[in-house]
């Protein structure tokens, strides 16, 4: 299991701002082991962040986002004290799904 | 005989129970994923293919699309990207890199009550225009900007 990722959301102007760090390799699957041996692709292919049972993102990535993903956004229709939820998968077919509240 | 058709039962049984279990504890998440990803946008080698993967015909130039990217890129592992789309009724942003060996790096989609905006951090592999490709109501549109890479961000 992959390390928690890091969710700020904070109102700003009704408007929940949401910064997301995620923890992954993202590796290309070009990149070279010292033996000459590719390193295979490991990356995040689909992100959803959720709000009170509402799709509120959704992203479909490739490997070339950058190592340890960031992430900002902004949307409407939140409240502070509600929460919102970010999942990841990667191509492995891991998952992972942190939560925190809007301050 | 009556062993063997007891076991081919058990195994029967076993492998429905199995596919039961597979259903349940891999299908529902993944169907839960309102979309499946795009893998042929994915491979996409250039922005025409890209559009053409999401179901266009070809993207036009706008000025309503701001695109903010730094002119230089030290690492071109970690070069952050802003888009900000003004064009009424925009339904997803894509982020591509015109010289990396498959253009498209995200695509995000925004249900409404989600503004049009989005940042993120991309690698670039060299000196290339980075894309941003948004969809709206009645076709495609994108913007484009030079970054110039001094230490690429594939391999390495």
């Amino acid at each position: 299991m992959a390390d928690p990722m890091r969710i700020r959301a904070t109102m700003v102007d009704n408007k929940v701002d949401v910064k997301i760090l995620m923890a992954h390799p993202m590796e290309t699957g070009q990149r070279k082991n010292p033996d000459g041996t590719l390193v295979p692709a490991h990356y995040i292919d689909t992100v959803t962040v959720t709000c009170k049972g509402k799709t509120v993102l959704m992203a479909e990535w490739g490997p070339s986002v950058s190592r340890n993903p960031y992430l900002a956004f902004r949307f409407t229709g939140a409240a502070k004290g509600d929460t919102i939820s970010v999942t990841w998968k990667d191509n492995h077919g891991d998952t992972r799904t942190d939560e925190a509240a809007i301050a | 005989m009556i062993k063997t058709i007891s076991r081919r039962h058990l195994l029967a049984a076993a492998g429905r129970w199995a596919a039961a279990l597979v259903a349940v504890t891999v299908l529902r998440p993944i169907s839960a994923w309102a979309a499946e990803r795009n893998h042929k946008a994915f491979e996409a080698k250039s922005l025409d293919d890209v559009v053409g993967a999401y179901g266009g015909s070809s993207a036009r130039l706008s000025t309503d699309i701001l695109l903010t990217i730094p002119e230089i890129a030290e690492n071109g592992a970690v070069v952050p990207v802003a888009v900000e789309s003004k064009l009424a009724g925009t339904r997803s942003i894509s982020i591509l890199v015109e010289k990396n060996p498959s253009v498209l790096s995200a695509h995000f989609v925004f249900p409404e009550g989600t503004d049009p905006y989005v940042a993120t951090r991309v690698k670039v592999a060299e000196t290339s225009n980075i894309i941003a490709l948004v969809q709206t109501a009645d076709g495609y549109y994108y913007a484009q900007k030079l970054v110039k890479v001094t230490l690429g961000g594939c391999g390495g």
